[in-house]
């Protein structure tokens, strides 16, 4: 048992052989400085650690509901601000969120933009796996265009999977004028160290989303999460930048991207778009991904 | 207000994961180079690196090392180690 990860959240929590959010919210509390009180929405995360009578969390750790989690956080820094006021309490401790990409893009969305636009000092960090995987894999406003999950199934009329385009959550968060958002990838841990210090030490409300891949129902082997995350930053399907004070900044320029292809090779749940018929299909997603980039380059060179 | 009680941690109480396992990670100590990959990326964090002395019993090296307790066989320190020291065996 490694003492160092450990200080936070434990081993012998009960997630998935070849997760990948531990190594997320371990890189993320690690860079704590002060005491950290964690909120929880309800998640993989949250089913996973908190298995009745045990816990995998050292720190002070509540969990709520699926929609309130960033409500939640509010309430504690409000509460936190007037103890330390009162001189009840001598240092004040950074509430860090963690919150899946259905508790974030869909349910938490209204408790969110209320706790960013209120200004709390508080970071939120969603680890996104596109769907909502702890309830057996229903699709989400983060799953990609063209997955197969349980309620987007491929069947004879419906040959694609999702129609539908993931949300842009990172544009939604940068609307609340923040002070520092960014997205990051497990793959790469030190860009995430380095993304977390920086939003952990902002005062104010600061946002992370995390590509954290689902062995489960992403349907790869258990041992490829780190290459599948990898192959994801360098095709563009999940570029890493981040936004201080409203200026865009990329962290990783792929100079020659890889096709999308590989990235969803690797994947079960893309595996119905190499059928014959669906050629247009993955041509479509190739040039979706490379607008997505365009803007993104645009916004970043202004 | 009443005080509140406090939960003690107690790692002898804690589930053993490592009932999980069908392949279990065997460390090749002559080949790894202690570069602590394997250690960032493992999902249960029971790979430590320690320090050990190498054949010439000189030489102090870093040497990754698997807690068989908590370990699930997922593969992934195998998958992202640069010099192939870990390679996953089925258990007995």
């Amino acid at each position: 048992m490694n003492k160092e990860l450990n200080r936070y959240l434990a081993s012998g929590h009960s997630a998935c052989a070849g997760c990948a959010y531990p190594a997320i919210v371990r890189t993320v509390l690690g860079e704590a400085r002060s005491p950290v009180v964690i909120v929880n929405a309800t998640g993989c995360l949250e089913v996973t650690s908190t298995l009745y009578p045990f816990t995998a969390w050292k720190s002070s750790y509540i969990h709520s509901a699926f929609e309130n989690a960033s409500a939640t956080a509010s309430g504690i820094e409000s509460a936190q601000k007037i103890l330390f006021k009162k001189g009840k309490i001598r240092e004040k401790a950074k509430i860090v969120v963690f919150g899946g990409d259905g508790g974030t893009y869909d349910i938490g969305l209204q408790s969110l933009s209320g706790a960013l636009e209120r200004g709390h000092d508080f970071l939120y960090v969603c680890y996104d796996n596109g769907g909502y995987m702890n309830t057996g894999n229903q699709r989400s406003s983060a799953t990609p265009f063209g997955a197969q999950t349980e309620t987007t199934p491929i069947g004879k009329e419906q040959k694609i999977g999702k129609t539908q385009l993931r949300k842009n959550l990172m544009e939604i968060v940068n609307a609340h004028n923040i002070a520092y958002l960014a997205q990051a990838n497990v793959a790469f841990l030190d860009d995430l160290k380095m993304k977390a210090r920086k939003a952990l030490e902002v005062k104010g409300p600061a946002f992370l989303n995390v590509f954290s891949p689902c062995t489960n129902n992403w349907k790869f082997p258990l041992s490829q999460y780190v290459n599948v995350a990898v192959l994801a930053t360098e095709t563009n399907f999940w570029p890493l930048y981040e936004i201080e004070k409203g200026k865009y900044k990329i962290n990783k320029v792929i100079s020659n991207r890889r096709p999308i292809e590989e990235f969803l090779k690797t994947q079960g749940r893309f595996k119905h778009l190499f059928a014959a018929e669906n050629k247009k299909t993955l041509e479509k997603m190739q040039e979706m991904v490379d607008e997505e980039w365009k803007k993104l380059s645009a916004n970043a060179s202004v | 207000m009443e005080k509140g009680a406090v939960i003690k941690y107690d790692a002898l109480k804690a589930p053993r994961t490592g009932n999980w396992r069908y392949l279990y990670p065997e460390m090749k100590k002559e080949k790894c180079i202690g570069c602590g990959r394997c250690v960032s990326f493992c999902p249960e964090a029971c790979i430590e690196l320690r320090k050990e002395k190498g054949s010439d019993n000189k030489t102090v090296k870093n040497k990754a090392r698997v807690d068989y307790d908590f370990c699930k066989g997922c593969g992934v320190c195998a998958s992202v180690c640069p010099v192939r020291a870990i390679i996953m065996k089925k258990s007995e």
